[in-house]
């Protein structure tokens, strides 16, 4: 007694003639359109969708057509219930993402609060500086010898070519330590330059030796803008066969676009020093203003003070009594030397007016400095 | 020293260039020159005036004339002058309307005394000629009325003010300096030391050399009939003056301006004050001598001396005696010049802190040559200038002095500089600088009299090098071998440096010189090995004659003076040295100079010097964290003080452990010793009350103090990765009581030790203290993970562990497992 196995008129199945079969179809994805939020679509979507919905329902009366007539309306119900089922998933990510934006605009906040809650910290720009220069040599291959502080005033002066009463002695303004007897002639000082770690260079390494020296330096100056009794300096110093002024100035030049940038000229000026000889005054074409500054009715430049050229620092040829003291055969060895003040290239690359300032301690100076300069 | 334009164009044929022209060409050749100052070039419009009337204004508090003056316009001027040391038929100049005078001062026609005054009639100061201001200048020998003033008494003028480097004793002369220029253009230099000799060298005044290391030449000559009313001619007021030397009197006057032109110092004595033969000599025990400044000055037996039979009269070549002195009344003059020891005169003035335009000479080298004819200039001057009459004969007296010859390969001066100067060019410029020169490849060279500084080869190659132009160096890059990059102490000093900044600590460079009283301020026992110092012999602050053995006096200072400056929160870092005397140093050695040191004697060297380690520094004050509108601010506490090494530990990859200490200048129950593979490397923690009130800090003041190069020490080879194990990781909580003075650390490492090899970290969570711990105790509480690198745990496993784990810590610290 199989319901297939009844007669039926089909004509006698309305749900499934066509147009109820559009009918149907439609009034659900009218449904899903109405749909306000996701709670709603769920009813619709048990409604039109459901084991119960209409279509679900008419779906079962298939099989009570004639064979010829099953395909046709399996294939009209199928194509109606994907459409509802499309419409459905449609509206529901339409639906979510219209909570989750009012839900994510509930939690928004003011992203331009301050949170300066982590204290900013700073390297001081002469530690920073320093290391800066001294890289420039690095990366050309020399290494960074150091040297004490307190020092002996053999290697300060007497292996340096400064002869024992000759006035470039006293000219360096020298801190004595007190010995014994509390006067200044222990043999003991604060070193006035960075060059006496040119001689424990010599002594302590195999030739050739390709150095820079940075360090502190004293001297008994009064504080004032642009003098410090404790202030520092950057020395170089190479010992090699054959070497001459051209490989002072090669050095001097490479260092130069290293450190402010290609093309820029030097001058050479004849100077003195005990420890080189010849020795110079190296000045460089102001990195800032070129050199135009000094043109009438320019702007004024700060970097060079509108003088065009820049003082570098003091260099030369290392004299070969130096050598002599290291121990080095001068015939067969050369050498150039150069020095630096790291203050004065904080002043001019950096517009710092006042060397007070940098040893201070004061937080406003060093903050701006970050960690590189 | 500075020298007139105007001076060295006597002696050198200076083309028709700028001033700045000059000064560029001479700093080409080395001399520094710092500036080129401009004089009377704005002065304009003064003229020669003949005075025609004099009328003598009555009812005037002083002495004021109302003077007709003829000026060589269509009309004679009047003019109010407050002068009268000038009669009808003087010529004198006169500032017209218009006109201006030195420093801009404009000259207009006003009202004066009733009178309209048309001008004015100039005193030589007013002219910037010099001192004289006690009546107007009275020009001599008629010059034309109308005449330009400005041209007639050379009021325009350029100073060249060069700084002298040491070794360049000779360019503190025109002598010097127009040799100089002259050589720089290529042009004619005429030697202003150059003058008739006496032939006789018969004695003028009885001298003698006693001490042939103080002096190797001695020249006496004397003058009679000195008119001792004479003044010093405009002219040479005017070049004193340019070159920064105030007229004194005629006779100190002359021997200023030969010093100024010949560069050799120049001494005159009162012949009338001298008794006995003079002797040049070391002082003796107990001399002493009053000089020309009127300080009595006791004498050492290295000092140079002038004498006669009285004694001591002179400091040779630094300042002379009181006694000898010339006065407004000397009539007889005794003319010494003499070529002193560099050294001797260097010492002198050192000794007695007194520098002298001569001894500052003689320290830099003068011409030994010089004595003769600078001696006979003075004299002639005196007579010319001063009426005198010169007597006969000079007195002599010289130690015989071999000149220096140098030899030198021609191509020396090329091999320095890097370039081919040939040999020609060479001997050429070997010339100009007044060197006498023989030989072909190898050159003999006698350096010039007035270069003492010349004993090298390299000194010669520099003369050339500079006269050549040291701009046409070449440049060759340098080709250093590979070099092995930083240390690794200089590498872990700069990750400490940057961890700190990126802590929030702000770098600071004190310096490092400090006080007696900081050991106290800093509660340091007396016996404490920071007290040990060294001192500046000579300090820039009595206050401060200390060199530091601890970083942190400066740093406090540092960190007080933020405060002051209106930021209380304040976290600072500083990493240098700190200076460790070695008990019972001995002195270094003086060492040769003329050989390598052996290695013995560098070490006896280095024997005297302190230790002189690096250390790294913080102290912070204030707010760690600061209020906001997240919530409350946190201070700056102990375990800050604590975690900035920590920092530092990282930055060097070693693990830092803290015990309990006490040690100035912390707060007793507050101060951790660091211990780094078992060795204090510092200490951190919050200041000790007294320490913050003798400092004025901020209460709760925290600092840490450690050596680097001790955490380099512990430092241990590079890192190997652990076996990762992707077992799951099972997490057991232990909380534990303990007597409050058991520290926490000494927990964990016995949880650590107990707990095995299962154990992956341990973290302390939670402290407790409360009525239900009881007094005197303390929970604290664990989050214990295990893990396995081959198995998942089971929950006895690491029930076991952590059992094992809390047993340990009972045996070692007492301690009570809670709630097990």
């Amino acid at each position: 007694m199989s319901a297939s196995k009844q007669s039926y008129d089909p004509v006698e199945v309305t749900p499934l003639h066509p147009e109820e079969v559009a009918r149907m179809r439609d009034e659900a994805l009218g449904a899903i359109a109405k749909a306000a939020d996701l709670d709603e679509l769920k009813h619709v979507r048990i409604a039109h969708a459901g084991d119960r919905s209409p279509l679900a329902l008419a779906n079962r009366e298939i099989g009570a057509l004639p064979p010829a007539a099953r395909a046709d309306a399996g294939k009209r119900v199928g194509a109606a219930r994907a459409a509802i089922a499309e419409a459905l998933r449609a509206r529901e990510t339409e639906l979510e993402e219209e909570r989750d934006r009012r839900a994510l605009a509930e939690e928004a906040v003011d992203v331009t609060l301050p949170w300066d809650r982590a204290p900013r910290g700073a390297r001081h720009p002469l530690t920073t500086l320093q290391e800066r220069m001294a890289d420039v040599f690095v990366a050309m291959g020399f290494e960074i010898a150091e040297g004490p502080e307190v020092e002996a005033e053999w290697f300060n002066f007497d292996a340096l070519n400064f002869e024992p009463d000759h006035p470039a002695r006293t000219m360096q303004d020298t801190l004595f330590v007190a010995g014994a007897s509390g006067g200044e002639d222990s043999g003991v000082l604060l070193r006035t330059h960075t060059s006496p770690v040119q001689v424990r260079a010599l002594l302590a390494r195999p030739l050739p030796v390709y150095v820079v020296c940075p360090g502190k330096v004293f001297r008994s100056d009064e504080p004032d803008a642009t003098h410090s009794p404790v202030f520092h300096q950057l020395e170089g110093l190479v010992v090699d066969e054959g070497i001459t002024m051209a490989h002072l100035r090669g050095a001097i030049d490479a260092f130069i676009a290293g450190m402010f940038g290609e093309g820029l000229a030097t001058r050479f000026r004849p100077s003195y020093f005990p420890f080189t000889e010849p020795s110079a005054e190296v000045d460089m074409q102001c990195f800032a203003c070129r050199g135009a500054s000094v043109e009438p009715g320019a702007p004024p430049c700060r970097a060079c003070k509108s003088e065009g050229w820049i003082e570098l620092g003091g260099c030369g040829v290392v004299n070969p009594w130096v050598l002599v003291s290291a121990g080095i055969d001068p015939e067969r060895y050369s050498g150039w030397a150069f020095g630096l003040g790291v203050e004065r290239t904080l002043m001019f690359r950096h517009g710092a007016e006042d060397m007070r300032d940098m040893f201070e301690g004061d937080i406003r100076f060093t903050l701006p400095f970050g960690m590189e300069v | 020293m500075r020298v007139p334009l105007s001076w060295l164009r006597e002696y050198a044929d200076l083309p028709p260039v700028t001033p700045r022209d000059v000064a560029e060409k001479l700093i080409g050749v080395g001399l520094e020159v710092e500036r080129v100052q401009s004089v009377g070039h704005e002065v304009k419009n003064v003229v020669v005036g003949e005075v025609l009337e004099i009328e003598e204004l009555a009812g005037v508090k002083k002495p004021m004339r109302y003077c007709r003056v003829e000026v060589g316009e269509h009309e004679a001027r009047d003019i109010v002058c407050g002068a009268t040391n000038f009669d009808v038929g003087a010529r004198v100049p006169v500032a017209l309307p218009g006109g201006i005078l030195p420093g801009g001062f404009e000259i207009g026609v006003r009202k004066a005394y009733g009178r309209m005054s048309e001008g004015m009639i100039c005193s030589a100061r007013e002219l910037g000629l010099g001192e004289d201001h006690t009546g107007i200048l009275v020009l001599d020998g008629d010059p034309p009325i109308g005449a330009d003033a400005v041209e007639l008494l050379q009021l325009r003028d350029d100073v060249l003010d060069i700084d002298v480097l040491p070794d360049r004793g000779y360019c503190l002369s025109v002598r010097g300096l127009a040799r100089e220029a002259a050589t720089a253009y290529g042009v004619g230099f005429r030697d202003p030391a150059s003058a008739d000799l006496p032939a006789a060298e018969e004695g003028s005044y009885p001298a003698s050399i006693a001490d042939p290391t103080a002096c190797d030449r001695f020249v006496l000559r004397a003058v009679s009939g000195f008119d001792p009313t004479r003044g010093t001619p405009l002219w040479m007021q005017r070049r004193l003056t340019l070159a920064g030397m105030r007229p004194v009197s005629l006779a100190v006057d002359i021997t200023n301006y030969l010093m100024i032109e010949l560069g050799q110092p120049i001494h005159a004595f009162d012949g009338s004050k001298l008794h006995g033969e003079i002797v040049v000599r070391r002082a003796r025990p107990g001399e002493r001598l009053e000089t020309l400044d009127h300080v009595v000055r006791e004498l050492d037996p290295d000092d140079i001396l002038i004498t006669d039979s009285s004694g001591p009269i002179s400091m040779a070549g630094t300042m002379g005696g009181l006694s000898t002195e010339i006065d407004d009344a000397s009539t007889d003059m005794v003319v010494e010049a003499a070529h002193f020891s560099a050294a001797g005169t260097a010492r002198m003035s050192r000794r007695h802190r007194l520098s002298s335009e001569a001894s500052y000479r003689f320290e830099r080298g003068v011409d030994r040559e010089l004595p003769l004819y600078a001696s006979a200039k003075a004299v002639r001057l005196l007579a010319e200038l001063g009426g005198a009459t010169v007597l006969p004969g000079r007195t002599h007296a010289e130690v015989d002095t071999p000149r220096t010859t140098i030899t030198i390969a021609a191509d020396h001066p090329g091999r320095v500089a890097g370039t081919t100067y040939g040999r020609e060019t060479v001997v050429r410029r070997l010339r100009d600088v007044g060197c006498e020169v023989d030989g072909g490849d190898t050159l003999t060279v006698t350096a010039p009299t007035w270069r003492p500084d010349l004993r090298d080869p390299n000194d010669l190659a520099e003369e050339v090098i500079r006269l050549e132009g040291y701009q046409k160096l070449p440049s060759v890059p340098p080709q250093a071998p590979a070099g092995g990059g930083l240390t690794p102490g200089q590498r872990l000093r700069r990750r400490v440096g940057q961890a700190l900044a990126a802590a929030g600590y702000v770098e600071v460079l004190t310096p490092p010189f400090l006080s007696g009283q900081d050991w106290d301020r800093l509660h340091l026992p007396p016996d404490d090995a920071r007290r040990r110092c060294l001192e500046v012999a000579n300090p820039l602050s009595e206050d401060e004659p200390l060199l530091r053995t601890t970083l942190l006096p400066g740093m406090l200072r540092a960190l007080l003076r933020n405060v002051g400056r209106g930021f209380p929160d304040v976290s600072l870092y500083e990493m240098g040295l700190v200076y460790l005397p070695l008990e019972g140093a001995p002195a270094p050695p003086r060492l040769p100079v003329d050989r390598g040191p052996t290695q013995e004697e560098i070490a006896s060297v280095d024997a005297a010097l302190p230790d002189q380690p690096h250390h790294v520094a913080v102290v912070l004050a204030g707010d760690r964290v600061p209020a906001g509108w997240w919530g409350k601010g946190r201070e700056a506490s102990w375990a800050d003080a604590i975690e900035s090494a920590r920092e530092v530990a990282r930055a060097a990859g070693v693990d830092l452990t803290v015990s309990a200490d006490q040690r100035a200048p912390w707060h007793p129950g507050r101060c951790a010793a660091l211990v780094m593979d078992g060795q204090v490397v510092g200490h951190a923690g919050e200041l000790h009350p007294r320490v913050t009130q003798a400092y004025e800090l901020p209460a709760r003041t925290c600092a840490m103090e450690l050596d680097p190069s001790r955490v380099e020490a512990a430092t241990s080879g590079p890192a190997e990765p652990p076996r990762l194990s992707a077992y799951p990781v099972a997490t057991l909580d232990v909380a534990l009581m303990i007597a409050d003075d058991v520290p926490a650390a000494d927990v964990e490492d016995a949880l650590r030790s107990g707990a095995g090899e299962l154990l992956e970290s341990i973290r302390l969570f939670d402290i407790y203290t409360g009525a239900q711990v009881g007094e005197g105790r303390r929970s604290i509480a664990y989050a214990l993970r295990f893990r396995a690198p081959d198995r998942t745990l089971t929950a006895e496993e690491t029930t076991a562990a952590r059992d094992a784990a809390a047993a340990e810590a009972a045996r070692r610290t007492g301690a009570v497992l809670r709630g097990g």
